[in-house]
């Protein structure tokens, strides 16, 4: 019994951890598991196994032309939000310029705002300037919030980039904008798209600000919440659970090869 | 607020830069403060303008005019009174949950792990994993796996742990559950990134001055994840009171729970009561700001991002 | 001018240039003429100014005021990717992402000048690094990346090569090994090399001219060997090695030598290695120009003597041993006494005295009061605050 207890003293945070972790991925395991149900109109009771959801995912009413729409929106937001994050991020780290509290605040408020207030302001602006709510509100709305995310990821970059890189492409006779195609961007690169990947993915999942500006435009968030009242269609699980594979692979393959590149530096070091 | 842990390329940075003045500076700014001007300070501006508002005399419904009508206010906190306060009781005790379910977690990845530098990784992004699946579907699989007629719901009926007739969904329980699940990873990265920087030459020291191991976790470890433990708490905080997925009907909550973000969601969208919505949106940005504004004069400006 | 090859290094002329920052002045009215083809250093202590001036010769930084010209050329204007000039950075500066060849081929290719590749394969072999051509930067010892830092910067043949403390990040060993290196690729391509350091040791070994440079301006500047025998300020005398220092009234002077009076000792120097001949004067005389004497020795003429007075501490380090000399009314003084026998010469608390030839003393134009002592640095005290200093700053760090 007492070298259960020490066994257990001593595996006791590797075993709350395992099982932490194992209690994240239930829900994900569940929308896995039921885009896979043979469920009639609504995916709450299992009737069986099928492949028939995943291969004609589009028959479904509105579920592709929902993840079409979110996949635009995330695009043309990210594209949006990353240059500017990005601008701003540069000049944070390497210039001097009035109003940089304001500046550092203005950048923070968005993320310390709670979506509602965000969502609802935008819609009570829209509201009195008149303007259609539709896809070109919902993009404005994402790309409001994704800045200031952009500017975090690649700020971080910029300072971790040693200045006398740039000197030393200014040094070898490069010009200014060869300086900044060949040797800043390339370096601040990986921050970039790692930020762009940070948008795409806030925006994609994005419920509350779109439900408040997309009028009758529908993201695939929303198509979910529509459909909650009246069952969702296994479908949606497919979708999610797609993109979820696709995202995992992607972040756990740049890992193994992040430690793959590790381990041979330190080899060879 | 630590959100460069949520910046997968974080680095240490190099030596302090010289910032320079220059004109570019105003070029690589004024796009995007300008963009943010016009979409995150104008429509703050816009609701506070929307809540002072009075209906149009025998106008249609959802029809209002600039006016300056600040019962608006007296109004809306003596209907949804409640739905504010249980809001912040919600949010808090969510915000608790999930740093008792992170603390731990974190240590294990921040310091139990550091040996692995692989493994570190692959169990962040376990942790990270709910927000590579759909928002709400994980929140409705929760509704199912909790709903009356589920394997574990009806096994606690059968063991007389739940009294018959009692439900889990709809209750203040399952949505402060959803609010602890979905938040988990803000509360769980910030405390990871602090300890993750923790030098155990300080635990050691801690022994070495003839602390306990539970004395030296509680005067050591937990003082210097402390700045982890603040920004997760307001990263879960402020989604968290502010979130009406949760607490909605459809998803785990019922009437009963309807939090702040549900009755501006029915006031701006079904109701078509736009300044009692603008007016409980201010209420809730102002309440979430005291804290924040706490944070940002103890943390100074240049630490924010 | 880019675009092609400088035939040979060229002069380099500083014309009273300032450079202010906010909040202070890093160089005052800087005037300075590098000739073609020579290995010039730069010597001073950490804010001294020495890497301002480097940064303005590059064009990485812009003069206050003043002329920098190239060769003749006036080039204060132009932009430093359009003057002929190189430099190779203290962190190295080496791009990440490229591979070695390609770091080295890249002011080559973007002067648009043909065989890039060759060239830069050319330059490796210079620096004995081809065969690490395809590797990233990271992948190199500390050494090797020096090595490619310099054929990267000497690959385009600039009129002028700047090397900012180029050999700060490596070890002892390596660093004397590559003294000797930088030193032969200057003979071989001929190049003008302007060399910042903090290092009298390195900015002596390598350098044909030294200047000496305090506070933003040029104390002195000339040969090694002229800055070492013959300093002509306190700050010379004690940056650039060590120096006794003794200050009093001139009693006699003639054409030939002049004699200080130091507390009632009368120390003599020649007229011609003094700066002033009159009034209070500073004359001082290197540590290893001094004998150690058990006895008190006979007056002799062309001697100087001092004595007797107490050693107060013996350091061994090797090749000599450092004896501090408690002499009274002169102060503390240091010897160095070569290692011929076994075992120091005279021991701790011992009464000795003290020997020179009047033609190794030497007379400055100021007085120690004017600048601190750099080698007051060194003793144990001040490392052990320096060092208390540094964890205190790590420990709030984290």
């Amino acid at each position: 019994m007492n070298s259960f207890s020490r066994w257990f003293g001593r595996y006791a945070l590797w075993i709350y951890s395992v099982l932490a972790f194992a209690f994240l991925l239930v829900p994900i395991v569940y929308t896995i598991v039921f885009s896979f149900n043979d469920s009639r109109r609504s995916n709450i009771v299992w009737r069986g196994f099928t492949l028939d959801n995943w291969t004609s995912v589009c028959e479904s009413q509105g579920v592709c032309e929902a993840f079409g729409n979110s996949v635009l929106v995330g695009v043309a937001a990210t594209l949006i939000a990353t240059t500017l994050g990005t601008m701003i991020a540069i000049a944070l780290v390497r210039f001097r310029f009035p109003f940089r509290n304001s500046t550092t605040l203005l950048l923070f408020l968005p993320m310390a705002t709670p979506e509602v207030v965000l969502g609802a302001g935008l819609a009570a602006e829209f509201l009195t300037a008149g303007v259609q709510k539709g896809i070109g509100t919902v993009i404005l709305a994402h790309t409001m919030f994704c800045i200031s995310f952009v500017v975090v990821t690649v700020r971080a970059r910029v300072a971790s980039l040693d200045p006398a890189l740039e000197e030393a492409g200014r040094d070898l006779y490069a010009s200014p904008a060869q300086v900044f195609l060949r040797v800043t961007f390339p370096l601040l690169l990986p921050g970039i798209v790692a930020a762009a990947l940070l948008s795409f993915a806030l925006s994609f999942d994005d419920f509350i600000i779109t439900n408040f500006n997309s009028g009758s435009f529908v993201t695939f968030p929303k198509y979910v919440y529509t459909a909650a009242a009246r069952g969702i269609p296994a479908e949606a699980n497919v979708i999610a659970s797609a993109v979820f594979i696709i995202a995992i692979v992607f972040v756990v393959t740049s890992q193994v090869s992040a430690a793959a590149r590790r381990k041979r530096l330190a080899r060879q070091g | 607020m630590a959100f460069g842990a949520f910046a997968s390329t974080a680095t240490a940075p190099a030596e302090p830069v010289v910032r320079r003045r220059s004109r570019v500076a105003l070029w690589l700014l004024l796009p995007g403060i300008l963009y943010l001007a016009l979409f995150f300070l104008a429509p703050l501006l816009s609701l506070v303008i929307t809540s002072f508002q009075a209906p149009v005399e025998f106008g249609d419904i959802g029809q209002y005019q600039t006016a300056f009508k600040w019962e608006n206010y007296t109004t809306v906190i003596g209907t949804y009174g409640p739905h504010i306060v249980r809001s912040f009781v919600f949010a808090a005790t969510a915000t608790v949950a999930a740093l008792l379910f992170s603390f731990p977690l974190a240590y294990f990845i921040g310091v139990k792990l550091r040996r692995f530098p692989l493994l570190q990784a692959l169990a962040l992004t376990l942790v990270i994993a709910p927000f590579f699946i759909s928002f709400l579907l994980r929140t409705l699989a929760w509704k199912q796996l909790l709903s009356d007629e589920s394997w574990l719901v009806s096994s606690l009926h059968g063991l007389q742990l739940l009294p018959p007739g009692a439900h889990v969904t709809g209750t203040a329980f399952s949505v402060i559950f959803g609010l602890t699940y979905n938040f988990i990873p803000f509360m769980t990265l910030p405390i990871y990134a602090s300890l993750e920087r923790l030098d155990l030459r300080y635990v050691e020291a801690g022994g070495d001055l003839y602390a306990s191991p539970a004395s030296t976790f509680l005067r050591v470890t937990v003082p210097l994840a402390a700045p982890g433990i603040i920004s997760g708490a307001l990263l879960t905080f402020i989604p968290a009171a502010g979130d009406y997925i949760n607490a909605s009907r459809d998803f785990l909550g019922s009437t009963d729970t309807a939090m702040i973000g549900n009755v501006i969601e029915a006031n701006f969208l079904v109701l078509q009561n736009y300044p009692a919505a603008a007016a409980l949106s201010l209420i809730l940005m102002v309440a979430i700001l005291i804290p924040v504004s706490v944070y940002v004069v103890r943390s100074g400006t240049d630490d924010l991002l | 001018m880019a675009g092609s090859f400088a035939e040979s290094g060229a002069d380099l002329e500083l014309v009273g240039i300032t450079k202010r920052f906010p909040g202070f002045t890093a160089i005052e009215d800087l005037n300075l003429t590098i000739p073609a083809g020579s290995f010039f250093a730069l010597l001073g202590p950490s804010g001294c100014g020495k890497t301002t001036t480097l940064r303005l010769v590059a064009g990485l930084e812009e003069a206050t005021a003043g002329r920098i010209l190239i060769g003749g050329k006036d080039v204060t204007t132009t932009k430093s990717f359009q003057r002929p000039v190189n430099t190779v950075f203290q962190s190295y500066a080496l791009f990440p992402h490229m591979s070695v060849l390609e770091n080295v081929a890249f002011g080559l290719k973007r002067r648009r000048i043909a065989d890039a590749t060759a060239k830069a394969h050319e330059a490796l072999r210079l620096v004995e690094l081809d065969h690490l051509a395809q590797r990233k930067p990271q992948q190199l010892s500390g050494g090797q990346q020096q090595r490619v830092a310099l054929a990267r910067a000497v690959v385009n043949r600039p009129a002028l090569l700047l090397l900012d403390e180029p050999l700060g990040a490596l070890d002892l060993k390596l660093r004397r090994q590559m003294q000797i290196e930088l030193k032969t690729i200057q003979q071989d391509v001929g190049l003008t090399f302007l060399h910042v350091t903090h290092d009298q040791e390195e900015a002596m070994t390598m350098a044909d001219t030294v200047a000496v440079m305090n506070k933003g301006q040029i104390e002195q500047m000339g040969a090694p060997e002229e800055l070492y025998e013959l300093p002509r300020t306190a700050f010379v005398a004690n940056f650039l090695g060590q120096s006794n220092l003794f200050t009093g009234p001139v009693v006699t002077s003639t054409s030939t030598s002049i004699v200080v009076d130091v507390a009632g000792r009368r120390i003599e120097i020649p007229t011609e290695r003094a700066q002033r001949h009159a009034g209070d004067v500073t004359v001082g005389v290197r540590p290893e120009k001094l004998m150690l004497h058990t006895s008190a020795p006979e007056e002799q003429p062309d001697i100087n003597v001092v004595g007797p007075g107490r050693v107060t501490d013996v350091s061994f380090s090797g090749v000599s041993t450092q004896y501090q000399v408690a002499v009274p009314g002169l102060g503390s003084m240091v010897v160095f006494a070569q290692n011929m026998v076994f075992g120091p010469v005279v021991s701790l608390g011992a009464e000795v005295w003290l020997t020179w030839n009047t033609d190794h003393g030497f007379g400055l134009a100021d007085d120690p009061a004017d600048a601190p002592r750099f080698a007051a640095d060194t003793d144990t005290h001040s490392l052990a605050l320096q060092k208390r200093e540094k964890l205190e700053a790590e420990l709030e760090e984290a």
